[in-house]
């Protein structure tokens, strides 16, 4: 008996285990048949949408560019401190020397030159200058001993040799193999042949300096005796101060501030741009408030606030009765008045700001008509555009539909029948809408708010055409960075604020609203 | 092989040879102007003259000269470069020469000599700013005004310092929205000499200075980022004076027949010209050198003054400059470099801009937030 | 709101055609601008100012110059040509894969549906600036930028989010124990789809859709960056010409895109009546 009622309970167990799997199997068969739907879309927004956001946002950090640029210097500089308040050794000079050499070659100083311009005036006219001479300097002196101590000297074999050896041991002359190493790379960049090209100035000064201070030397081969006997000639070659060469090309070179920069932006990735997007910077002492003059990102970010703020009141305020109409009129009616919202909304968004330009300007039509109604004098006449007042009606304009339709689609939704209860009850036409009919609408206007809101924040073209200085976005200062001061880094830390302010409200209206309950028409 | 053989094989080598000559360079080309009327009068005098010539060349015009460092900066960066041949002005051509961005040529070796035998580089002389840049045209950015708008019994005003007397010209002003040409035009407004302007501009109390000179207009001033504007802004009455091209208010008083005047006085001028993208491939720097080279020619430089009011760049073309397209005027008393018209006249200097550039704009973008 | 009864007070009164006036000057306030640009696009000169020719109703003063100018001029009929090509291929992607994935996320067990959904969502409220610099870099990067193809997905990626929410919508509503009979009566999952489903959302889709069409018919500033010029599209050319050449051209083509406008308008319309009749829903 026992026997039975146990493999009874065996066979139920197996039986709800066996429901259960083929239940789950059945959950997790539809819950891959959802993803199997959704997984071609996901992956078409992440590929052209979200990648190039995140590596956009990226560009807020990176910063390459000064170690990519100037390698030894920014190694050199290592020892250096700002707060000494002195111009950095000779040894940080011919580091700048080597560096600069190769990319001037290459053309890739200014690029630099423009970038740390950003954070310190006249480093770009600094680095276009140097460059242009650093092919000149007086650094020649040591290809001509050189060579004349050895013509060999003047090979290119035997600094192709000179590098092979160096590749086993840079320590044996350490500054030859690093100017050697940039070398190198200049010339494979300019797909030049190392077998054929002379010798550059930068490998002698390089050469010269090691054996001047005493660098250990190779140790085997015909380089080495080369060397060897080089060593001995080097202590009476006529000498040059790189230093000096530079001082002579432009004497910002003595500036410490100069150096400071290049040390505080030397790391691959910095905070810089961040700190602009706040009104601070990065300098040599450390970060600073930016001078009041130049202080403009904190307003900005206040004002797109602000202004989106009142645009989306503005849009509460006009929407609201219309939308009450709409979805209390026969239908019959509201949809041929929802085509005049529709309209607008579908028309282009630059010619609607144009239109507002002819209506609102000075000499526009609704100050002709005001004039002409005698509500303000001709002398009086209001400055309705290129400034907030502009930019405030044309966004107004440009989101409204964006209030009506999702207000509209709720209160489609109210049944008529509690107001009209509410009245039998004896409340009053304003009580009744205001206790019965109102809250029931806040969802819809929730979910209109937030999207205005979201969408105007981010506005950059009407408030360009129409909101003169006072009237313009974060937005346009990202643009600007864009495309007319190439401060792409700064336009991504400005951005990525934007972003998250975006995303923090996103995810607040997913929270009260849910993004489901957004309708449009 | 019989000599026979050989003879008749290089000959047909040569009949091959011929059309694949032709055929290395590109049959399409990609411009890049400003659109409007400076890119009709380039389409007039260049482009349309060269595809006769060529019939199967065809061209495509991308108008995005404002953006063109930004543009060539990313398609370098992607190295893809779809460009053949970019209008821009002088301190972005240098700034693209400086980048690498734009490809260093010989002026005497890519450009015809002029028709008397001077060589290019001497004919277009100092315009040649940079080793990368083809001078096309000189213009300048000056003041215009609406001639009803100027008070009872005032004469009309002469100097550029109208524009910051509020007292005798009361009115609108539109003013560039950048620090650029105000901030030197303050400067000497406020009586500092013409060769000192830079060097005070250097200073932060000269900044300071300037700033405050502006300030005084600063209520009344529309401030303009596209050459549109300060036309329509004129034509509307919008605005009493304002800042623009001198080829834009040519035409407005001109063509477009409106009731506006130009000064000349301290008009700064630029230039604005040709470069070539570097590293493009053989055939189609094959066709662009083809085309620069019979386009820039001093009848052709003369030509474009048919349908604008901007100077040549070369020397030799001043006296070729004849009359308009379709009004018939002289144009050479509407040339900006036209003696007459260049008695007082600023200098835009490329080097100085290039170092104060981000600080001075950093500035000036917080003054007009303020 | 019915008609107002016979026995309403004064102050019911005044509030009833003191509200519809509120309403109406809404309305105008919606429409002034497009009431503006239509006369002005048949100036006879070339700014954007009502001469006073014009108020006088002088024939002079009015000239049909800019539509010639618009149906003659190749740069206008460029940009008209790439428009509509570029329109409705961006739509079809974002309709096609729009749809799919609207329906997987109707379904009651989707994990990660808050996440996913975020993130289809995004192009809508990513500010548009940072889109578009972002897709600039990283399609110059692959070769991408200054392609149809490039401006084509772009356009895509920008219209998905309408065409998630108005299916997603109609999906609400939808009965799910249509596709069970369905299946039930021994209907493939693709016959089900196209005979039960497809007909009940399609208006959805074709809102979405025409949602995705206006977004990329009406963008410029995405095109600006990832197109060039031989992708340049009405919006492009509208706004070089604001910026370089001021002409009403640019007004007359707006007065017809209004037109054509009207016409799309009419056509939702008439398709959501008719989806009505279908699902059964009567009009109030």
């Amino acid at each position: 008996m026992s026997d039975i009622a146990e493999s009874d309970d065996r066979i139920s167990a197996e039986g709800s285990r066996d429901l259960k799997r083929s239940l789950n199997r059945a959950l997790r068969a539809q819950k891959m048949r959802a993803l199997m739907l959704i997984a071609p879309l996901l992956i078409f927004i992440l590929v052209t949408f979200i990648a190039p956001i995140v590596d956009m946002l990226f560009r807020s950090v990176e910063n390459e560019i000064v170690s990519d640029t100037l390698p030894r210097t920014v190694l050199a500089l290592d020892d250096w401190e700002y707060t000494s308040g002195e111009t950095p050794s000779e040894a940080v000079f011919a580091a700048l020397y080597y560096d600069l050499f190769v990319a001037a070659e290459l053309k890739e100083h200014t690029r630099l030159g423009s970038r740390l311009n950003y954070e310190t005036t006249g480093i770009s006219s600094l680095f276009r200058k140097s460059g242009r001479r650093v092919d000149r300097f007086d650094t020649d002196i040591y290809a001509d001993q050189f060579t004349a101590l050895d013509p060999a000297w003047g090979e290119p074999a035997t600094w192709t040799m000179m590098s092979e050896a160096l590749d086993d041991d840079p320590d044996a002359l350490p500054e030859t193999a690093s100017a050697l190493e940039g070398w190198h790379h200049l010339l494979k960049v300019e797909r030049d042949d190392p077998a054929t090209e002379a010798p550059a100035d930068i490998l002698f000064t390089a050469l010269y300096r090691d054996l001047s201070a005493g660098a250990p030397g190779l140790n085997d081969g015909d380089l080495a005796a080369m060397t060897a006997t080089a060593r001995q000639a080097v202590d009476g070659f006529e000498t040059v101060s790189i230093r000096d060469q530079f001082v002579d090309v432009d004497d910002s070179w003595l500036d410490p501030e100069i150096w400071g920069t290049i040390k505080a932006y030397a790391p691959k990735y910095t905070i810089g741009y961040f700190l602009k997007s706040v009104d601070y910077q990065l300098t040599p002492e450390g970060i600073e408030k930016q001078p009041e003059d130049q202080q403009i990102y904190i307003r900005l970010f206040v004002r797109t606030l602000v202004m989106s703020l009142t645009i989306m009141v503005s849009c509460i305020v006009l929407g609201y009765p219309v939308a009450f109409l709409l979805a209390n009129l026969p239908m019959r009616y509201s949809n041929v008045l929802m085509i005049l919202v529709l309209l607008p909304f579908w028309t282009s968004l630059l010619v609607r700001t144009s239109a507002w330009k002819v209506l609102l300007q000075n000499q526009g039509v609704i100050n002709d008509i005001l004039v002409w109604l005698h509500i303000v004098s001709e002398s009086g006449r209001l400055a309705l555009i290129n400034n907030q007042t502009g930019t405030i009606i044309a966004m107004t304009h440009i989101l409204l539909p964006f209030m009506i339709l999702p207000l509209y689609s709720v209160m489609q939704t109210i049944p008529p029948t509690y107001m009209r209860a509410a009245k039998s009850l004896g409340a009053t036409d304003w009580t009744a809408f205001w206790r019965v009919y109102f809250p029931q609408s806040v969802p819809g206007i929730g979910a209109g708010s937030i999207l205005v809101f979201i969408l105007a924040i981010g506005y950059y073209i009407t408030p360009e055409l129409v909101g003169g200085t006072s009237g313009i976005f974060i937005s346009n200062r990202i643009a600007y960075h864009i495309s007319s001061s190439l401060n792409w880094g700064l336009a991504a830390a400005l951005g990525s604020i934007l972003l998250v302010a975006v995303l923090m409200l996103y995810w607040a209206y997913d929270r009260i609203v849910g993004i489901d309950n957004v309708k449009l028409g | 092989m019989t000599l026979k053989n050989v003879l008749l094989a290089s000959s047909a080598i040569a009949l091959i040879a011929a059309p694949l000559a032709a055929q290395d360079m590109a049959d399409s080309m990609t411009i890049v102007s400003w659109g409007g009327a400076y890119q009709n009068s380039q389409l007039k005098a260049y482009v349309e003259p060269y595809q006769e010539a060529n019939p199967d060349v065809s061209v495509t015009w991308d108008e995005s000269s404002n953006e063109a460092v930004a543009k060539l900066r990313a398609m370098d960066e992607a190295g893809n470069v779809t460009w053949d041949l970019v209008d821009v002005v002088a301190s972005d051509a240098i700034r693209l020469c400086d980048e690498g961005l734009a490809m260093e040529y010989d002026p005497d070796e890519l450009l015809a000599p002029a028709e008397d035998g001077t060589p290019a580089s001497e004919d277009f002389g100092d315009m040649l700013v940079s080793d990368c840049f083809i001078p096309q045209i000189v213009y300048s950015t000056t003041v215009g005004y609406r001639t009803d708008m100027v008070p009872e019994g005032t004469d009309p005003p002469t100097d550029i310092c109208a524009l910051f007397d509020l007292d005798t010209y009361p009115g609108q002003r539109a003013l560039e929205k950048r620090p650029i040409n105000n901030m030197e035009w303050a400067l000497y407004c406020d009586g500092v000499a013409k060769d000192d302007i830079y060097d005070v501009l250097e200073t932060e109390e000269g900044q300071d200075r300037a700033f405050a000179k502006l300030d005084t207009i600063k209520d009344d001033t529309v401030w303009w980022s596209a050459g549109a504007d300060t036309p329509q802004l004129l034509a509307d009455g919008e605005v009493f004076m304002g800042s623009t091209y001198n080829g834009r208010l040519f035409s407005v008083i001109e063509e477009q027949d409106q009731p506006v005047a130009m000064l000349w006085d301290m008009q700064v001028f630029d230039l604005d010209g040709w470069i070539i993208p570097a590293n493009l491939p053989e055939d189609r720097l094959a066709r662009v050198k083809d085309f620069v080279k019979k386009e820039t020619t001093t009848q052709a430089l003369a030509d474009q003054a048919k349908y604008i009011s901007y100077g040549p760049a070369r020397s030799s073309s001043a006296p070729l400059v004849g009359k308009h397209d379709e009004l018939g005027i002289e144009m050479a008393q509407h040339m900006p470099t036209d003696p007459a018209n260049a008695k007082n006249t600023l200098l835009y200097n490329y080097e100085w801009w290039a170092d104060y550039r981000d600080d001075l704009d950093a500035k000036f973008q917080a003054w007009l937030t303020r | 709101m019915s008609a107002l009864p016979t026995y309403a007070s004064t102050g019911q009164k005044i509030w009833y055609y003191g509200f519809r006036v509120i309403c109406g000057l809404v309305f105008f306030f919606l429409i002034a601008p497009i009431i503006t640009i239509i006369p002005l696009s048949f100036n006879a000169e070339n700014f954007f100012t009502f001469t006073p020719g014009m108020l006088a109703l002088d024939p002079e003063a009015y000239s049909l110059k800019h539509y010639q100018d618009f149906f003659t001029n190749s740069d206008w009929q460029q940009a008209l040509k790439n428009s509509v090509t570029i329109a409705p291929m961006a739509t079809i992607i974002s309709v096609g894969l729009g749809t799919l994935a609207a329906i997987g996320l109707s379904q009651s067990h989707v994990p990660f549906r808050r996440a996913i959904m975020a993130i289809l969502i995004s192009p809508m409220i990513v500010p548009l600036i940072i889109s578009a610099a972002g897709m600039y870099f990283f399609y110059s990067r692959v070769g991408l930028q200054g392609t149809y193809l490039g401006v084509v997905l772009a356009h895509a990626a920008l219209g998905i989010p309408f065409v998630i929410i108005t299916v997603t919508a109609t999906l609400v509503g939808f009965d799910h124990s249509l596709t069970r009979a369905a299946a039930n009566m021994g209907a493939g999952p693709v016959r089900t789809f196209f005979k039960v489903q497809m007909p009940l959302i399609l208006p959805g889709v074709i809102s979405g859709g025409l949602f995705a069409f206006i977004t990329s018919f009406d963008e410029v500033v995405v095109v600006l960056f990832v197109g060039s010029a031989s992708q340049k599209t009405l919006p492009w050319q509208m706004f070089i010409g604001l910026r370089e050449q001021i002409s009403p051209t640019i007004l007359a083509v707006a007065t017809i895109l209004v037109v054509f406008s009207i016409a799309l308008l009419t056509a939702v319309e008439l398709l959501r009546r008719r989806s009505e009749r279908i699902r059964g829903v009567s009009p109030r």
